[in-house]
Order: C-alpha cells, then sequence, then structure tokens
C-alpha cells in the first residue's frame, strides 16, 4: 500500500515537471495540476495511511484518523484551483496580446523572427 | 485579549470586501482613509513590542499547539510598519491616476497588504503559506494592472514560477507534518531538538525545501531571474510595493532560522557554506545588471537584488549583531528601492516618449525638485555617505567581519557600491546634464505627476533615508533589540506555547507509523 501511494505520487511528480518544462503555456498549466494532484495526496498521507482508523470521533471510535491534514489538503485543494484558473486567465490574455502561446512570449527559434506565419 | 495583532489583517481585508462593494469613483478615499488606519496599527503594534513583550493573539483562544496564533513581536511589528509605510506612499501615487488604468486596483492593493501583513504576524507555518497565497493572488493582479504585452510575458513567467514554489512549499508542510506532527513555528522548535533519529534525513529535507522556497521569494541567484522583467514590466505602485516582497522571503527565512531550526541536530549546518557565496554572487548579479540595464526601472529592480544578496549575507553569519545590522538596512532599502519606483514614473512621464530609458532627452520642467529627489535616492541605494545606505553597509561589514567569507562581502559589498553610484551619476547625468535644450518637449505621452498627493508620496520615501541617518540611534537599538530576542528564542517560545497545564501535549507515537512498513 505504501509502495503504491509512493510510487504513485512519484510519477504523477515526475509528469508534472516534464510537462513543466513543455514550450506551450497548455502543456505547463497541465504539469501544474499533476504537480498539485501530486502534492495534494502527498499532504494528505502525512497523516498516516490506514484503512481501519475512525474518521469521526463518535463515542467508541478507536484510533482516530488524523483529520489536520484533511483540513490542510481541502485548504490546498482550493487554493491550487484558484491559482489555476487565474492561471488559464492569464494565458489566454498572454496568448491574445503577444500572438504565441509560448511561454516567452516568442515564437520558436527555429522560424526566423519578426516573419508573419 | 489584546485585539492589535489581528488589526493589521482585518483592516485592510474589511476595506478590500468593502472597495469591491463601492463604485470607482468612490475607492480611492476609502483605501486612504484604511491606509491611514493601518498606520495607527503598526505604530501601536511598535509601541507595544518595543518593551520586549511578544504579543501573541490566540484565534478563538484555541491553545497553541492546537490552535493558530498571531505573533507580534519586534521583529514582526517592524515588518508591518515599513510594509505600512510604503504602502502609503504607493497608493497615494496610485491615487495620481493610474489607479484607473485597471478596474480592481484598491481591493487587490489591499489584500497585498492583508496578505503580506498576515505573513509577518503568524506564527504557524500553514498559515504561512496561506498568506503567502493571498499576496500572490493579489500581486498576480497588481502585476497584470495596467495590461500589455510585456506585462503579460512576464505574467506568466512570474505566475507558473510561484505556482511551483507553492508545490515545493506545500510538499515542505507535508513532510514536516508528517515527522514533527506540528505546523507551529515554537512548537517546531521544540519537537525538531528531540526528533528521532531515523526521521532526521526527512526533517532535514523539508527545512531545505522550506528554505528553498523562501529564496525563490527573496530571488537569490539561481532562482533571481524572474524578478528584474517582472519589477521592471509593473507599474510604478506596483513595483514600489513589490520592494517589500522580496523582503518576505528574507523575513520567513530569518524566522525559521533563528526560532524554528536553530540548535537542532537534524538542521544543523544547513544553510553553510553555500548560502553566504549564493548571496555573495546575487549582489554581483544584481550589480551586473544594473550596469546592463537600458532602462532606469531595470536598474531599481537589479539594485532589489543587490539588497537581497547584502542581506542575506548579513543573515547567514547568524550571530545578533549581524542580524541587527541586517535588521537596520532592511528598512532603508526597501522604502528607497521603492522610492527609486516612484521616480521613475514621475521621470519618464516627464520625458514623454523617451520614458525611463537612460539616454538625453527633453529638459525636464521640475528638475530641482527630481533632481534632488534622484540625488538623495541614489546616494542612498547606493550606500554613498552619509545616508542611511552608507550606516547600514558599515553595520553589514562590521558584522561579516570576523565570519568565513567575510573578506568577499568587503569586496562585494564595496565594488559593488561603486558601481551602482556609477550607474546612476550616468542616469542623472543624462537626464538632468545633457539635456538637448533644442529638443521641443515631447508631447506627453501620459499626463506628469504634479499633483500633492504624488509629490507627497515621493517625499515620503525621499525624507525615509534622510529620517533613519538622523534617528540612526533609536533605530539602531530597536534592530539590536529585535535581533537579541530573535536569538534568544526562549521569549518568543515560551508566549506562543504557554504554561498551560489543562492542555494534554499528545505526540502520535511513532511506533504506530505505518508508512514505513
Amino acid at each position: 500500500m505504501a509502495l503504491l501511494v509512493s510510487a504513485a505520487i512519484g510519477l504523477l511528480t515526475a509528469c508534472g515537471l516534464y510537462l513543466l518544462l513543455r514550450p506551450r503555456v497548455f502543456s505547463v498549466i497541465l504539469g501544474l495540476t499533476l504537480l498539485s494532484y501530486a502534492v495534494n495526496t502527498l499532504i494528505f498521507f502525512g497523516g498516516r495511511l490506514s484503512a481501519t482508523s475512525a474518521p469521526l470521533a463518535l463515542p467508541g471510535a478507536q484510533g482516530l484518523a488524523d483529520p489536520l491534514p484533511q483540513a490542510l489538503v481541502l485548504t490546498a485543494i482550493v487554493i491550487g484551483f484558484g491559482m489555476t484558473a487565474y492561471l488559464v486567465a492569464l494565458a489566454l490574455r498572454a496568448t491574445a496580446e503577444t500572438g504565441t502561446d509560448h511561454v516567452d512570449g516568442n515564437p520558436p527559434r527555429d522560424k526566423p523572427p519578426g516573419r508573419a506565419e | 485579549m489584546n485585539h492589535a495583532p489581528i488589526l493589521p489583517i482585518l483592516l485592510p481585508m474589511a476595506a478590500a470586501i468593502a472597495l469591491l462593494l463601492l463604485p470607482a469613483a468612490n475607492r480611492r478615499g476609502v483605501a486612504l482613509v484604511s491606509m491611514l488606519a493601518q498606520l495607527v496599527v503598526a505604530v501601536l503594534l511598535l509601541a507595544m513590542a518595543d518593551d520586549g513583550t511578544v504579543g501573541v493573539y490566540r484565534l478563538g483562544d484555541w491553545p497553541a499547539p492546537y490552535g493558530i496564533v498571531l505573533v507580534a513581536d519586534r521583529l514582526a511589528a517592524m515588518m508591518v510598519a515599513v510594509t505600512t509605510v510604503l504602502g502609503l506612499a504607493a497608493l497615494a501615487h496610485a491615487c495620481a491616476g493610474s489607479d484607473r488604468d485597471g478596474r480592481h486596483f484598491h481591493p487587490l492593493f489591499q489584500l497585498q497588504l492583508a496578505g503580506l501583513n498576515g505573513a509577518f504576524l503568524t506564527g504557524d507555518l500553514f498559515n504561512l503559506f496561506v498568506f503567502f497565497e493571498i499576496l500572490l493572488l493579489a500581486s498576480y493582479g497588481l502585476l497584470m494592472h495596467g495590461g500589455g504585452a510585456a506585462r503579460a510575458r512576464a505574467g506568466i513567467a512570474y505566475v507558473v514560477l510561484n505556482l511551483t514554489g507553492s508545490a515545493l512549499f506545500l510538499i515542505a508542510l507535508g513532510l514536516i507534518y508528517g515527522t514533527l506532527g506540528t505546523l507551529n513555528i515554537a512548537d517546531i522548535a521544540v519537537v525538531l531538538a528531540q526528533v528521532p533519529a531515523a526521521d532526521q534525513a526527512l526533517a532535514r529535507t523539508a527545512a531545505a525545501l522550506l528554505v528553498a522556497v523562501f529564496l525563490l521569494k527573496a530571488a537569490l541567484l539561481p532562482l533571481s531571474f524572474w524578478l528584474p522583467h517582472v519589477y521592471a514590466a509593473a507599474g510604478a505602485p506596483v513595483a514600489a510595493l513589490f520592494a517589500v516582497m522580496t523582503k518576505v522571503g528574507i523575513y520567513a527565512l530569518l524566522r525559521l532560522e533563528t526560532i524554528g531550526l536553530a540548535g537542532a541536530p537534524a538542521t544543523v549546518g544547513l544553510l553553510q557554506p553555500w548560502l553566504p557565496v549564493l548571496a555573495l554572487l546575487t549582489i554581483a548579479a544584481g550589480t551586473l545588471g544594473a550596469l546592463a540595464a537600458r532602462r532606469l526601472a531595470g536598474v531599481a529592480a537589479n539594485l532589489v537584488l543587490v539588497s537581497t544578496g547584502t542581506l542575506l549575507a548579513a543573515i547567514t553569519v547568524g550571530t545578533p549583531t549581524a542580524t541587527a545590522a541586517a535588521l537596520y538596512y532592511l528598512p532603508h532599502t526597501t522604502l528607497v528601492t521603492g522610492g527609486l519606483f516612484l521616480l521613475v514614473d514621475h521621470l519618464s512621464r516627464e520625458r514623454g516618449i523617451k520614458g525611463d530609458t537612460i539616454n538625453n532627452g527633453p529638459p525636464l520642467p521640475r528638475a530641482l525638485l527630481l533632481g534632488a529627489a534622484f540625488l538623495v535616492l541614489g546616494a542612498a541605494a547606493a550606500g554613498v555617505p552619509p545616508l542611511s545606505g552608507f550606516l547600514g553597509k558599515v553595520m553589514v561589514m562590521q558584522a561579516v567581519r570576523e565570519a568565513p567569507l567575510g573578506g568577499w562581502v568587503w569586496a562585494g559589498l564595496l565594488v559593488s557600491g561603486l558601481v551602482v553610484a556609477l550607474v546612476l551619476a550616468r542616469a542623472a547625468s543624462a537626464f538632468f546634464w545633457e539635456a538637448a535644450p533644442d529638443e521641443p518637449p515631447a508631447p506627453l505621452a501620459e499626463p506628469s505627476l504634479t499633483g500633492r498627493r504624488t509629490v507627497a508620496a515621493l517625499l515620503l520615501l525621499v525624507a525615509a533615508s534622510p529620517i533613519l541617518t538622523l534617528a540612526a540611534a533609536p533605530v539602531a537599538a530597536y534592530a539590536r533589540a529585535t535581533a537579541d530576542q530573535l536569538h534568544a528564542r526562549t521569549p518568543y517560545i515560551e508566549a506562543v506555547l504557554g504554561t498551560q497545564p489543562d492542555v494534554q501535549r499528545e505526540r502520535r507515537p511513532h511506533a504506530q507509523r505505518e508508512l514505513g512498513k
């Protein structure tokens, strides 16, 4: 279980990092989204993996699940969601203003600069 | 309970909400009133912290390791005061007209202040993250204020970089909570000292990630390439307010290092020896960037890098004397850089299409006022005697004399000061002395800034350096007391955690850890 979860977090992070380094804004946004999934999962499992702990502190409940990481991850999800929404809007605006969706706002190097396509 | 520590967060947040509801025509007055109220609160906090008490505000009166605390000690009060003075000047400057370039300048500005003040006051790492996000989200909006391709281009890089930084921050928080079971800075200090050997590597990794995130905000060299573009692209009042944003990273590093990490076996030697080297390289990069910049805004943006390098070179020494020197230099450099950004706006508007490009332009109608402002700000920024930049650098140099690399820091600061003076003198002679008199004054792209408010805003920041020079003794004494309070650690930790006999401090037993199996 622990191995599976760690491997999933690692895979998400690796894919996120790869996409983050791509030249197009859309891939970058996808990369950030994957990265935030990985991070949220990591925080969530900071409260330990367990299949038997009770989620609520009802009378008689044993071995309670840690509620704090759940609260933290909720906050992180909300913030990440807002940020991604802003980034998408910003990327659309930047594409409109600069005429390209390249992250530097320039057309790629292999095309001669300044020539309309 | 004393409610003062939460007011610097509540006031701008309430003002931001109120401003959203108001029509655009009525916003300036409300924003200025909120700013003045924050100034009163900031002075109150300074006065309260000045006798050495650590003001702790427990939200909902929950005891500390479980509830959330705000902590107004000397350092936090000082940072809030610097932010408020800078914010007042930036807001007054914006009210001359550039606040109408976009729709929601004033609400975003107040939210940014709320985020900044919250980051300085919180005593909890997760809330530090939340306030970082508030100030960043507001800064994304403020950066784009006014629009244009250059801002959109800088904005994409800035937002992506900071989102990646936030992801790293969250990873660090997850690891810290997973190993230590707490996110309260004072509690971390207690728990980290007795973390079992099996968890030390994870705790050290988490601390290193946190340091990396703070250094990204502070713009230390390999993480600093975003800063000149972004600051030079932002509008003048926004760039002036951004001058304090890099200081948030430096503040967080100082707070975490002195209170949270100092003395723990898991994090011993975490910052040495690479941080002083990188600080020196940052000074060099900022100096060269200022030399190469073609616009005065670019020079000012690179001076932010120089100040980051100087502050970190002092802070990494780790003695109270060095921290005190950095804390004297910090308000000086923040206010002076902010003033430079405002001055750039004054100059570029009078020069019409020439803008702030460093070359000959039309004669300036207000050459006396702007020239005098340039002289004071430039001398202060370069660290030329007799102004506070010189005093701050002397204090830093005295403090690093014994430290490893102390000689290099001396050389770096002296050469950088000389080059910056050269750069600013070259710009000043192009702007004020070598004006082409037969060149007709260019048609103004935007109205020039002759209003009383903008002149007052500029003068407020111009006066900061002479005031810090004349009041050097009390300010340096305050900085020294702040450094002593930080390095003593126990006043902060005891004030936050208190001695609450009723609270059972349970820890998750390490035997129950199931991840390792």
